[in-house]
């Protein structure tokens, strides 16, 4: 980890070096690794954001500080939500949302409360925070019902910390340098993510960055999986030989007469 | 200590995996019963996923089940003939029962009608057993035989159905007609439920066809051992959602907790043995009742479809 983030380091000083004046603030962002591998004593990882914020001597001097705001996307899949209802003396799911490509993954870490930064419509309109980042451009769309599901959604996801806010996730270690740790739990689905990290001030952003990274399988998990899905006859007979076997050998072991 | 689990996708505990299948083995290997209606869920709660929770419970209940079959045929206390009519009927009502699982996943009501069959069946067999037991007790306390002694040529009408045959080792002598249905509605239920259906044969088999329970614990066993064997590779073929490594860990558990209940069997008399089976199918029945009649604290639920797994 720590051999990653001095990697990461001079990665940054190399992109430093290449950075162009070509606007008033430029935004330069990597990560310390672009790839979380699972093994079989996968509990989570932590990877970390670093940036720059690069300045040339046309930016105008701005009373308001510089704000950083990174959202971190998983892969996407259909997500259904449900409300159970009272149907006569019994609750039941009756209505459901589906919410079709939605991240099964989502963190936004930013340096102080977003409500700080920018007001609320703005924050609705360039889609910043948990609930804005996947609301639909077409907001005529998200009548009250669809908000209902939509909030539970987040709700039950941040219960699962599959969803974060880290209102103080991103640090500023001098005037232009911040980091950000980010925390994948052991649950967050394998697959392609993205990172997103915006500079605003004064609620405009100035600039942005994107990169990714991807978790994945390795070893013997990997084997296992793959095995699953390209041999399933062989994958399900082996099942069955070891469950036959164990029970086997239990009888063996704990027979007395 | 914990390992991933690859199918599954997350961690788990390794010592509570081993904990939770050894007591749910001890009480499979005491009753007969494969283990899965208490195993499945206890899985889902764990957070794992329901269609990976249903097929890796499928395996580690054949593993299990394979113990406790071979204990109780040295024990000479499994009827064979018994079992391959009850294995037969069991195929036809799987085949039904995976048709109505689909049909309902279709309309969208597969959770209700799951949540509903545990209720009413777990709490309709679990009451009436609990019934029969109680009023068992109270006629030895009052010094009578605890039933009323069966008399020689005295049996139900549907035992005198037509195709009649011998069964030396459960001492029946019956239709084989009845014996099908109840294989057939079993294999049916077990398909929809995703669970062995042992709960239900085993008392099935005492109460309407008067089969001593040592005789019947170790037919039902080999019923479970040989429809799970077939669920565990259906699973692997249809959907991969066996977990090799989760299967691993329930087994080791498992069998060594079976072991231990097959040898508690022996020291339990009848009249306490149908008492204690009653009283744990009827807490599935009130656990999952709860659910259903007890205001949500958190009335909405997010799902990952498992077509998009």
């Amino acid at each position: 980890m720590r051999g990653a983030c001095l990697h990461a380091l001079a990665l940054l000083a190399a992109l430093l070096a290449l950075a162009m004046p070509a606007r008033a603030e430029t935004l330069i962002a990597a990560m310390s690794s672009h790839q979380i591998q699972i093994t079989s004593n996968y509990t989570g990882s932590q990877l970390t954001v670093f940036g720059l914020v690069e300045r040339d001597g046309r930016s105008v001097a701005r009373g308001d500080p510089h704000d950083i705001i990174i959202t971190v996307r998983g892969p996407r899949r259909m997500l259904l939500v449900r409300q159970k209802e009272r149907f006569g003396p019994i609750w039941i799911n009756r209505t459901q949302r589906r919410f079709p490509e939605s991240p099964v993954f989502l963190l936004v870490a930013t340096n102080r409360p977003i409500s700080e930064m920018m007001s609320a419509e703005t924050a609705r309109r360039d889609r910043v925070g948990l609930a804005n980042a996947e609301r639909p451009a077409q907001s005529w769309f998200d009548d009250s019902s669809v908000a209902t599901f939509r909030d539970s959604l987040v709700r039950i996801m941040q219960g699962k910390d599959l969803y974060a806010y880290q209102q103080r996730g991103v640090t500023f270690l001098s005037n232009s340098l911040f980091s950000a740790p980010i925390d994948v739990p052991a649950t967050a689905p394998t697959g392609s993510y993205t990172v997103d990290v915006v500079l605003y001030a004064g609620g405009v952003p100035l600039a942005r960055q994107q990169t990714n990274f991807e978790v994945i399988k390795t070893g013997a998990e990997q084997r296992l999986a793959s095995g699953a899905y390209d041999w399933p006859w062989l994958y399900g007979l082996a099942t069955i030989l070891l469950a036959l076997f164990l029970g086997w050998g239990a009888s063996v072991v704990f027979r007395r007469d | 200590m914990q390992i991933y689990l690859p199918i599954a996708e997350l961690p788990i505990s390794v010592l509570m995996v081993l904990g939770l299948s050894g007591a749910v083995g001890f009480i499979s290997g005491l009753f007969g019963v494969g283990g899965g209606f208490l195993l499945t869920p206890l899985l889902i709660f764990l957070d794992i996923p329901p269609a990976v929770a249903v097929a890796t419970v499928a395996a580690q209940v054949a593993g299990s089940s394979m113990t406790g079959v071979l204990t109780y045929f040295r024990r000479k206390a499994l009827d064979l003939k018994l079992g391959g009519v009850l294995v037969s009927g069991g195929i036809v009502g799987t085949v039904l029962g995976v048709a109505f699982f689909n049909a309902m996943r279709r309309l969208g009501q597969l959770e209700l009608v799951i949540t509903l069959s545990y209720v009413t069946l777990f709490s309709i067999i679990g009451g009436l057993m609990l019934y029969d037991a109680v009023r068992a007790m109270l006629r030895v306390r009052a010094g009578k035989p605890a039933r009323r002694k069966r008399r020689g040529g005295m049996h139900p009408w549907w035992m005198g159905l037509p195709f009649r045959q011998r069964f030396y080792r459960s001492g029946l002598y019956c239709s084989i007609i009845p014996i099908a249905l109840l294989a057939v509605v079993i294999g049916f239920i077990g398909a929809v439920l995703g669970v062995g259906g042992g709960f239900i044969l085993v008392p099935a088999l005492i109460y309407f066809f008067r089969i001593p329970p040592s005789v019947v614990v170790g037919t039902s066993l080999f019923q479970i051992l040989v429809t799970m064997t077939g669920a565990t590779l259906l699973h692997a073929i249809t959907n991969q959602s066996v977990d090799i490594i989760l299967a691993a860990l329930l087994l080791v558990g498992g069998v060594v907790g079976a072991q231990f209940g097959g040898r508690a069997a022996r020291n339990l008399n009848v009249e306490s043995f149908r008492l204690l089976l009653a009283l744990l199918i009827l807490s599935v029945g009130l656990r999952f009742a709860i659910e259903l009649f007890i205001p949500p604290s958190e009335p909405f639920s997010v799902v990952v479809p498992e077509s998009a797994r």
